[in-house]
């Protein structure tokens, strides 16, 4: 495998502009003056903290009402699942699927990946190196999908508002689900996926160091 | 060649999902030809296809589309002759007064300033450009379009505004208002924007105008 990383001949690559420059030479690229890394700084500690505050905000934004109804016949309280669960018995199968996909599914299956990514940059393993860059490239696509509940809540209290007859509100979990959102998006940027790559190409020589 | 650390370095570009070191062919250098990277599969150049007057157009044309998706409804009720209708800044204002102050704030930012930015910041580094001159501050104003592009989300909030309306299809009569057709071609194209707007291209345009 001569597979060379650039990092490995100390070079850098703009995040901003894409031009090649040697951080150790000039800190700063040369062409626009943007700070030069040779991978994205404390990379593993930011992505797990991240996480790890993802994680804890995970059960209580799946557990906690996102709206709260009242009508004449009382209160009720709705959370994403049983949200699903109304538009699944009411016949939108298709609906149901995808909001359960994006607001249960996604959010779940974007926190445990990442982590794995992240167990598996720390510990610097060889193996399926392409399917773990594969699985960062579709989280960085599939996460902003997860937002749908909140665009749905906010729209549902706008509208049922007290003089129709019932009005909803939103309930304490649309905030925790929000930030669980948010919290694995920017986990999600805070992951260098060069890491992957940096155990791989060492075997040539000297390589990155993160 | 006192700024050049190696010669050939111009040659020289690297993969920001796997930091393979890569030497670029002049048709890839020069954007006739689209680059993938050979060992992770991530595309990372286009051919160029957007021209600067293109992107130009779309920017504006999205300002103007921006300013009627919010000054319009993008939905109505209607129960039993009674009628509701809400913009997107009135949901932003109800998530406010029921106390969901960071909430109000994600959905101000990911569905009208994100945009907004986006649009502003094209217009800010194209027109210039267009006209041969530099743009001031281009290199701040291009880490801000990278910045607040992946949190843009008119296409998540269109899909919002359809799964609210099947959940109320039920209960009253909708009325789906000049906003929500307004963020339907916003979203369209927004995406077209996003797809044309190549980084090497702007900074190509950019060296070109400085000479
Ligand atoms: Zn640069
Ligand atoms: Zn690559």
């Amino acid at each position: 495998m001569n597979a060379l990383q650039a990092a490995g001949r100390k070079l850098a690559q703009c995040e901003t502009c894409g031009l090649i420059g040697q951080p150790a030479v000039d800190p700063h690229c040369r062409r626009c003056g943007s700070k030069l890394e040779l991978r994205r700084e404390n990379s593993i500690q930011r992505t797990a903290a991240l996480l790890i505050a993802g994680f804890a905000l995970y059960l209580p934004a799946n557990l906690l009402p996102i709206m709260e109804t009242r009508s004449m016949f009382g209160m009720q309280e709705d959370t994403i699942m049983s949200g699903v669960i109304y538009l699944w018995t009411s016949g939108s199968w298709v609906l149901a699927s995808v909001v359960f996909i994006a607001s249960v599914a996604v959010p779940l299956l974007k926190l445990i990946s990442l982590s794995l990514l992240v167990v598996s940059v720390r510990w610097r393993w060889r193996g399926h190196a392409l399917p773990r860059a594969r699985l960062y490239r579709l989280l960085e696509t599939i996460g902003r999908w997860s937002m749908l509940d909140v665009y749905v809540v906010a729209i549902l209290v706008a509208l049922v508002q007290v003089q129709s007859l019932a009005a909803i509100a939103p309930g304490s979990g649309v905030l925790a689900f929000a930030a669980v959102v948010v919290l694995s998006m920017l986990a999600t940027m805070a992951f260098d996926p060069r890491l992957i790559w940096d155990p791989i190409s060492d075997e040539t020589g000297k390589g990155a160091k993160s | 060649m006192r700024n050049e650390p190696s010669p050939g370095m111009s040659d020289l570009t690297a993969c920001p999902q796997c930091d393979l070191l890569l030497q670029m062919g002049q048709e890839a250098r020069d954007g006739r030809q689209a680059l993938v990277c050979p060992r992770c599969g991530s595309g990372l150049y286009r051919s160029n296809r957007g021209s600067l007057e293109n992107m130009l157009a779309l920017a504006c044309a999205g300002m103007i589309l921006l300013v009627v998706a919010n000054a319009f409804p993008v939905l109505g009720l209607d129960i039993n002759g009674q009628r509701t209708d809400t913009t997107v800044l009135g949901a932003v204002d109800k998530l406010w007064l029921a106390r969901m102050q960071p909430v109000a704030v994600l959905v101000l930012l990911t569905t009208i300033l994100a945009p907004l930015l986006q649009l502003a910041a094209v217009i800010w580094l194209v027109l210039p450009l267009r006209l041969g001159r530099r743009p001031p501050a281009f290199a701040r104003v291009f880490r801000v379009l990278q910045l607040v592009r992946p949190w843009a989300m008119t296409e998540v909030l269109i899909l919002g505004m359809l799964v609210a309306m099947v959940k109320l299809a039920h209960f009253a009569d909708l009325l789906p208002g000049i906003g929500i057709w307004s963020f339907g071609a916003l979203m369209l194209l927004l995406t077209a924007l996003t797809a044309m707007t190549e980084p090497r291209e702007l900074w190509r345009n950019w060296e070109a105008a400085g000479k």
